[in-house]
């Protein structure tokens, strides 16, 4: 059995080091995140956590030691809305985060409607929904943990990018399901992989307005379909809550209350996504969730350059996520064509929201949004730290900042004694253009990065992966 | 067809919002008689109005010299402004949704429905259904958020809808071309459209009774758990109460009498009528049941049931005792709204006044808010416009808007500004174009 893993994880082209429970990393500069830059400092790393750190870390006897002379340490990186680990749920290829395709967008678009999925087809009606009482594309029962498939070519891709962690969500739908914190292990068993099973509601809406505009052809269809629906599964889930804890209370001569699984995943949400991308779509999601008395996280962001945005999100307290799919201009465009204003400022300030969010004091986190192959990450990263975002801020808003906002801070997002030792090692400074990541380290285990899939975006044969001593 | 050109900035408005006096001009008050003189402005609201006015304190002067001042226009009938498609077409009854939700205030129609004099706007969902959604009426409060769009305080409406548009089956999935999973949409006939607001309202009925019943034992000192909140039911049961205006849109007779006997038979009222091509027909009935008549000046035959439209419709439904206003449903149209509302001149021999109130006045009396704006009257809202020529005619053209007394639009700033925006925007298009790769040519480049 012992001898089957290696090879297993070799099948699905995992580079994977023999994994010894204790190691230590010397001699190297260490990027803590949440404490000073250490130069030259020392990682000691035991059972998947992080033992010590400090500029004369004590290395244990026995250690598997490493030379980190020129190197750099930094925490894993975590992609803070993502569907890595859900293969179906991957983008088409060509699509959003196909391998350098710009997305033509004249002006920025709400989050685009995730097809149906064959897991969803599943429990959703097969009938078209006919109202709110139908519970139309809703599958807020769902956790992305337990979807997780450890075989999911992107695992590699986005690790191999310094991600040792995303937030995983079931997007599909109005009412996905709720995300999950997974690391990005090469492991047998999902749920090794599962750092904390629920963390929020992951919501999405459709401007509609097609023929067949919307989920599918049913209600809703319309944008304030959408929002009416979802404010009627609130009232319905407050409600139903009502009628149970009655019920609880004293079931003798009470109707019983029918068990509503969409509630129950709603109710059982501590949190919801939103998405909104334009400053009124931002002005409109926050009053509504003030309105649904539910903590929000907004996810897009395309306008957040805004001089409205800033304010208007600070008002809220609410944190955002910043897709770093910034909107491209349009390749061989019509020259006729016309384009607004705000469609070019879009493309020319977009990457510029992280850096104005950051001076503003609006807790952020960056997020892949369908971007998977580590050049096109870098390149994005780098675009926000060239319109304003300094360096230690981008890798914040790609560590801690998310760990925060997701309140697993305490195990994630820095390095520190006692927090999960995910690391990513490096030569040169994260995000530069000739930087390479040497290795990386998730729940202890040294993983090294896949080699870039050769130019034209076939997803080929890795190289025989190798140990790094 | 090309679209207007114009890249408009919420920078431009408001340019100010203090104390005005716009002197010299002809006042067209629509419901105190036509003056040469003066309008004052105070606090956003019109504090005298007369040949000679006493400034308030740190008034700004407009000389408005051979110029005419005419009370905002107000459009009964838009789908401006609005987030998304303006019909949820997937159900016959689609109550549940409101405009309220989806106010998009970056709507480049709202900047230019204001520079063609529009000061509020009711804005309604769309007709796909015979019960629609709610409705808001907004001010063209343009660079303001969706909140500060809002007209505060006016009551807010539902959208319903008779004849083919709500009867076209299956509207708009399924029906012409429905598959086997997208069944069409009940109903087909104007008989379905008259059976489903009923039923509609035969469920609100029911649920009023429900939350009534729950509010006496409330009173009563008891404990019951409340009934489901129903976001469908909510507003009808609003629209019983009298606590929200119902919108229909219709064409024929039949199905306005339709309509007015099944508002009898529920016991509340129809607001307006809106388009009403046929309302001539049965002017009389519409003016005893107390309805409004929202309709266009002389747009028919565009399908089958306005084959029966005539240009003299307002006119005649005016002489009958119906308030009347001409609307645009349109925003190419909404931006003329004053050269609507002299055609009523033209086809019925209306009085310029008359034919101006049918496109101030009288649709603030269809929305219940003539108490603050729709005439030029001391204490109404400053929502003013400025034409440089006799506002009845096609040559007379925009030069101010005043909502809440301040100035939203400025001819002279919009034309004097468009240079320096065509060339910002010329400058962002140079350095996309910079930026883009080399286009690959043919069979690119040769090693």
């Amino acid at each position: 059995m012992r001898k089957l893993v290696p090879a297993l994880l070799l099948l699905c082209a995992c580079a994977i080091a023999e994994n010894p429970r204790t190691l230590a990393i010397r001699n190297a500069k260490i990027v803590t995140v949440s404490g000073p830059v250490l130069n030259p400092g020392t990682v000691v790393v035991r059972n998947g956590l992080i033992e010590a750190v400090g500029e004369n870390a004590p290395i244990p006897a026995g250690a598997w030691t490493i030379d980190g002379e020129g190197m750099t340490v930094y925490p894993g990186l975590i992609d803070s809305l993502s569907t890595v680990g859900i293969p179906g749920l991957a983008p088409a290829p060509g699509g959003r985060g196909g391998r350098g395709q710009a997305t033509p967008t004249q002006s920025p678009t709400p989050t685009p409607a995730p097809a149906a999925t064959p897991a969803a087809a599943a429990t959703a009606p097969v009938t078209r929904a006919m109202g709110p009482e139908d519970r139309p594309a809703t599958t807020s029962w769902v956790l992305a943990a337990d979807e997780i498939d450890p075989s999911d070519h992107r695992i590699e891709s986005v690790r191999s990018a310094g991600f040792t962690t995303t937030v995983t969500f079931p997007a599909r739908a109005i009412f996905g399901g709720q995300g999950s914190i997974i690391d990005l292990a090469s492991v047998q068993h999902s749920g090794e992989m599962v750092v904390v099973p629920a963390v929020g509601q992951y919501v999405a809406v459709s401007r509609g307005g097609g023929m067949f505009g919307g989920f599918g052809a049913g209600f809703p269809n319309a944008l304030m379909g959408y929002i009416a629906y979802i404010r009627q599964i609130y009232l319905d889930a407050e409600h139903y809550k009502l009628l149970k804890e009655a019920y609880a209370h004293s079931p003798r001569g009470m109707e019983r209350p029918p068990y509503d699984r969409a509630l129950e995943g709603v109710l059982e949400s501590k949190r919801i996504l939103l998405p909104a991308n334009r400053v009124v779509e931002m002005d409109r999601m926050l009053r509504f969730a003030a309105e649904l008395q539910q903590p929000v996280i907004l996810y897009g962001m395309r306008e957040a350059y805004r001089p409205e945005a800033a304010p208007l999100l600070k008002k809220y307290g609410s944190p955002v996520l910043v897709s770093m799919h910034w909107t491209e201009a349009p390749r061989d465009p019509d020259p006729e064509a016309y384009r607004t204003m705000r469609s070019l400022e879009n493309v020319d300030q977009g990457p510029a929201a992280p850096g104005l969010l950051r001076k503003a004091g609006v807790p952020f986190a960056l997020y892949t949004d369908g971007l998977d192959q580590p050049k096109e990450l870098q390149r994005a990263v780098k675009k926000a730290i060239d319109a304003g975002l300094a360096r230690q801020d981008a890798i914040r808003a790609l560590t801690l900042s998310p760990a925060e906002i997701y309140g697993v801070a305490d195990r994630l997002g820095s390095i520190e004694v006692g927090k999960i030792a995910n690391l990513v090692v490096t030569k040169g400074d994260l995000f530069d253009d000739h930087t390479q990541i040497e290795m990386i380290f998730v729940d202890g285990k040294q993983y090294k990065p896949a080699p870039e899939p050769p130019a034209g975006g076939g997803r080929g044969a890795t190289e025989e992966p190798g140990v790094s001593q | 067809m090309r679209k207007l050109r114009i890249v408009a900035l919420a920078a431009l408005a408001p340019l100010y919002a203090q104390n005005i006096v716009i002197q010299n001009a002809t006042i067209m008050t629509v419901t105190k008689g036509t003056l040469e003189g003066s309008v004052a402005i105070k606090d956003g609201k019109i504090a005298e109005v007369g040949e000679k006015v006493m400034m308030p304190q740190n008034s700004t002067i407009i000389d408005a010299g051979g110029q005419y001042v005419i009370p905002g226009i107000i459009d009964c009938h838009s789908h401006i402004a609005v987030d998304g498609s303006v019909n949820e077409g997937s159900v016959s009854v689609s109550s549940m949704v409101n405009i309220k939700d989806v106010i998009n205030p970056e709507d480049i129609a709202i900047y230019r429905a204001l520079a063609g004099g529009v000061t509020t706007a009711n804005i309604l969902h769309g007709s796909a259904n015979p019960i629609g959604g709610q409705t808001i009426v907004l001010k063209m409060r343009w660079g303001q958020d969706a909140q500060g769009m809002i007209f505060e305080g006016a009551l807010p409406g539902i959208k319903f809808a008779l004849g083919e548009n709500p009867k076209r089956p299956g509207n708009p999935p399924g029906g012409r071309g429905a598959t086997q999973t997208v069944p069409a949409r009940y109903p087909a006939t104007r008989m379905g459209v008259e059976d489903t607001i009923r039923e509609a309202l035969n469920q609100a009925k029911a649920y009023k009774a429900e939350w009534d019943d729950y509010a006496a034992k409330v009173a009563r000192g008891e404990h019951p758990l409340p009934p489901r909140k129903d976001l469908k039911l909510e507003p009808l049961k609003e629209v019983l109460e009298g606590k929200r205006y119902v919108h229909a849109h219709c064409y024929r007779e039949d199905e306005i009498l339709m309509l007015l006997r099944v508002a009898d038979d529920y016991g509340f009222k129809i607001r307006t009528l809106q388009h009403v091509l046929e309302g001539y027909k049965v002017a009389q009935e519409i003016a005893a049941s107390g309805a409004g008549a929202s309709t266009f000046s002389d747009w028919w035959a565009y399908k089958v049931e306005a084959y029966d439209a005539i240009p003299y419709n307002a006119a005649l439904m005016q002489k009958k005792g119906i308030v009347v206003s001409l609307n645009s449903d349109d925003e190419e149209l909404m931006r003329h709204l004053n050269t609507e509302a002299a055609k009523a001149m033209k086809y019925g021999g209306l009085s310029e006044i008359d034919a101006l109130a049918m496109v101030t006045i009288n649709p603030a009396k269809q929305l219940g808010i003539d108490g603050r704006v729709g005439s030029i009257e001391a204490g109404k809202d400053a929502d003013l416009v400025i034409y440089d020529k006799y506002p009845l005619s096609d040559y007379a053209k925009v030069q101010k808007v005043l909502i809440d007394g301040r100035v939203y639009f400025d001819r002279d700033n919009d034309v004097n500004g468009r240079a320096a925006k065509a060339l910002e925007k010329q400058k962002l298009l140079d350095k996309e174009k910079q930026s883009q790769p080399k286009p690959a040519g043919g069979r690119g480049p040769v090693q």
